[in-house]
């Protein structure tokens, strides 16, 4: 999309700021749209049928906001951490969505979308997990709601992810493996869409990130833009003051979409999201859809995606599991595309060393997805000394334990033996 | 005076009338599988005894399909079947009576450029594209560019498919309607109940090209019963398995058609 000239730019993001995207056709300029399957049109309509019926209706907003505040957690803390900005040389602001129930922000969406399923009369939910964290916060609302959830996960991301698969049986789900094509989150993905394409009537499909066909885009940002708006507003009455530059991690974009989208009208807070950069720019090292792909179209929607040259989607890699998907949400798309969110990466080593700094400088673990957006805002921080950041710090670190078990601690206790030595 | 060439889209619609009273075999088979040496005498054996074939196009994530023509693909691919594979093969073989129609998710042809696509099938003698992840009303651009060389693009209707939408779909489809005959993904074995034969009567009813039934077809039994309701039949992953176990496409192909009297 570098062949935009400045006023189509110009003109994308103040239909952005707008509120214009999507349009009828569920397009957030060139990008998103509707790429199913004729069998799955008319669940799709319902869905954005139901949708606009509900999602902003004053009687549904209070249910979400109970939900939210007395089950969730809400409003997550804005945790100033002036240790890591002594280390930087910046102002450091964390949103601390690891601190709701279930670890992360994925809960924000899974509930939301439980209680529309809810009310548009749905008798079963689906959902696709990759490292499992949108599979326990889908089979936590649908506990919390008394609706039977299945959850399709791929059999590789079954066996890394063993202790959420418990979790989610605990929590009434049952947990189907994939083991068609790359057996991981993309294939659950295509899973789901089968189940749901089986019984379009009776089926909600609960998609976990910002990807997928109109209207799940829109959607789940509705559903995210929550992050965003606490943030804003309890950075200004802490400090009156927006921040510089406001940092959030990329996967399928559904954390980052949620906290950007408040401050995207901001002109003078600097947008940044941050892929996994994996091993390496080379294609299948890594998962940075936006920063190396070529617009193309994956389960549903017109986007940035890696693939190669002859169309076929790459299999990645990231050290976070959460972060692991060739594809990501249209808007991004349309936000780089415009000009607004610079997309880089951070390599899965830059994300691991932020991962123990964090630790070390302010008592929290972050998800390995979340220190990939700590790792862009250190090397933010650098380059612009004694300014203000606000990162998005997405999930709790807890689930990455055996990652880091063979990583970050097996260094650490490698050294205390030698040090006794 | 020469007379007018017929169009792709005439050619495929023509070739499906022609089996009446029976319904036309349309048959599937994916590109280079089992072996990718295999594809110009597979596609031959089965252009004999077809009436229209279908080729897939291997994807890595073929969402609409089921678990045989998922393995196929993805078999494929692990062979290096790509489109300008199928393509160059298409256009170094001699032309085949069936008409060939490539079905094809659409990143694959959007990576190849919609109007590369279109020059290079026309070359390749490609009648037409079935692409399951394009619903009509995304399709304009690659309607148009296949339309300047007179190639169809088919359309798919369902059974969930509303009164209104379905008349648009069959407008907009060119050589046959696709008519899903069962609310899910391909390869299931079912029996074709009243209200598909209901529902085909719907689609035919509306659509100014051919119908055809697709998804789930495999015995001579189902083919009867949609004797008189269709055009035509889709047969995909049935076939898909006989290539797989080495057995005559043609035979097999030949053996579904009911027994005439």
């Amino acid at each position: 999309m570098s062949s935009l000239t400045v006023e189509e730019r110009r003109r994308l993001l103040a239909d952005s700021i707008a509120g214009k995207f999507p349009d009828a056709r569920g397009r957030f300029g060139p990008f998103g749209g509707r790429f199913v399957p004729e069998t799955l049109i008319p669940a799709i309509e319902r869905l954005e049928a139901g949708m606009r019926a509900h999602l902003h209706a004053a009687d549904f907003q209070r249910e979400l906001a109970d939900e939210l505040h007395n089950w969730v957690g809400r409003p997550t803390a804005l945790t100033h951490a002036p240790r890591l900005g002594a280390r930087w040389g910046a102002d450091v602001w964390l949103k601390r969505e690891d601190l709701n129930h279930t670890g992360a922000h994925k809960i924000n969406n899974a509930i939301g979308q439980a209680l529309l399923a809810r009310r548009l009369g749905a008798k079963r939910i689906v959902a696709e997990t990759g490292a499992g964290q949108h599979g326990v916060a889908s089979a936590a609302a649908c506990a919390r709601l008394g609706l039977p959830c299945t959850v399709y996960m791929g059999a590789i991301d079954m066996e890394r992810q063993a202790p959420n698969v418990g979790r989610m049986r605990l929590l009434g789900a049952e947990v189907v493996p994939v083991t068609a094509g790359d057996a991981t989150l993309r294939a659950a993905v295509d899973e789901a869409l089968r189940d749901w394409v089986a019984d379009p009537l009776g089926t909600y499909y609960l998609l976990g990130s910002a990807i997928g066909p109109h209207p799940y885009p829109y959607l789940v940002r509705e559903l995210q833009a929550i992050i965003g708006r606490e943030a804003r507003a309890q950075l200004l009455e802490r400090t009156g003051r927006l921040p510089d530059a406001l940092i959030a991690c990329v996967g399928g974009g559904s954390n980052s979409i949620g906290i950007f989208h408040p401050f995207v009208a901001d002109a003078s807070v600097e947008i940044i999201g941050i892929e996994a950069g994996g091993r390496g720019p080379a294609l299948g090292e890594n998962s940075a859809s936006l920063a190396l792909g070529r617009p193309g179209v994956l389960q549903g929607a017109y986007s940035l995606l890696l693939q190669d040259p002859h169309g076929q989607v790459q299999e990645t890699h990231s050290i976070s599991a959460g972060l692991d998907y060739p594809g990501v949400g249209p808007e991004h798309a349309l936000l780089q595309a415009a000009g607004r969110v610079r997309y880089e990466t951070a390599s899965d080593d830059e994300a691991l060393a932020a991962v123990k700094e964090c630790c070390e400088a302010e008592g929290i673990l972050p998800a390995l997805e979340s220190a990939h957006a700590l790792a862009g805002a250190r090397r933010w921080a650098a380059a612009n000394p004694g300014k203000r950041v606000l990162i998005g710090l997405s999930g709790r670190g807890d689930k990455d334990m055996p990652t880091l078990q063979r990583t970050l601690i097996a260094q650490l206790e490698a050294r205390a033996q030698r040090g006794a030595a | 005076m020469t007379a007018p060439t017929a169009t792709a889209h005439e050619r495929i619609g023509a070739a499906i009338r022609k089996a009446a009273p029976a319904p036309a075999i349309v048959a599937f088979l994916t590109a280079g599988y089992p072996k990718r040496e295999q594809f110009r005498a597979h596609l031959a054996a089965v252009a004999a005894e077809a009436d229209v074939v279908e080729i897939g196009v291997p994807f890595t994530d073929p969402m609409a399909d089921g678990v045989t023509i998922q393995r196929s693909s993805r078999e494929a691919l692990a062979q290096g079947v790509t489109l300008a594979w199928i393509l160059d093969e298409l256009a170094a073989m001699p032309a085949l009576d069936a008409p060939l129609l490539l079905m094809s998710y659409l990143n694959p042809l959007l990576a190849f450029g919609y109007d590369a696509l279109a020059t290079a099938a026309s070359r390749a003698r490609v009648a037409g594209f079935i692409v399951p992840d394009l619903p009509f009303d995304e399709g304009d651009d690659l309607r148009r560019a296949l339309e300047a060389r007179g190639i169809a693009l088919v359309q798919m209707a369902t059974p969930v498919t509303t009164p209104g939408r379905l008349a648009k779909v069959c407008g907009a489809s060119r050589g046959f309607v696709y008519a899903v005959t069962m609310t899910g993904t391909t390869g299931k074995n079912v029996a074709v109940p009243e209200d598909v034969i209901a529902y085909l009567g719907r689609v035919r009813a509306v659509s100014p090209v051919p119908v055809c039934a697709g998804f789930g077809i495999r015995t001579r039994e189902q083919v009867a019963r949609l004797a008189g309701h269709v055009d035509g039949v889709v047969v995909g992953s049935a076939l898909v398995e006989v290539l797989e176990r080495g057995e005559d496409p043609a035979a097999w192909l030949r053996a579904l058609r009911p027994v005439a009297g």
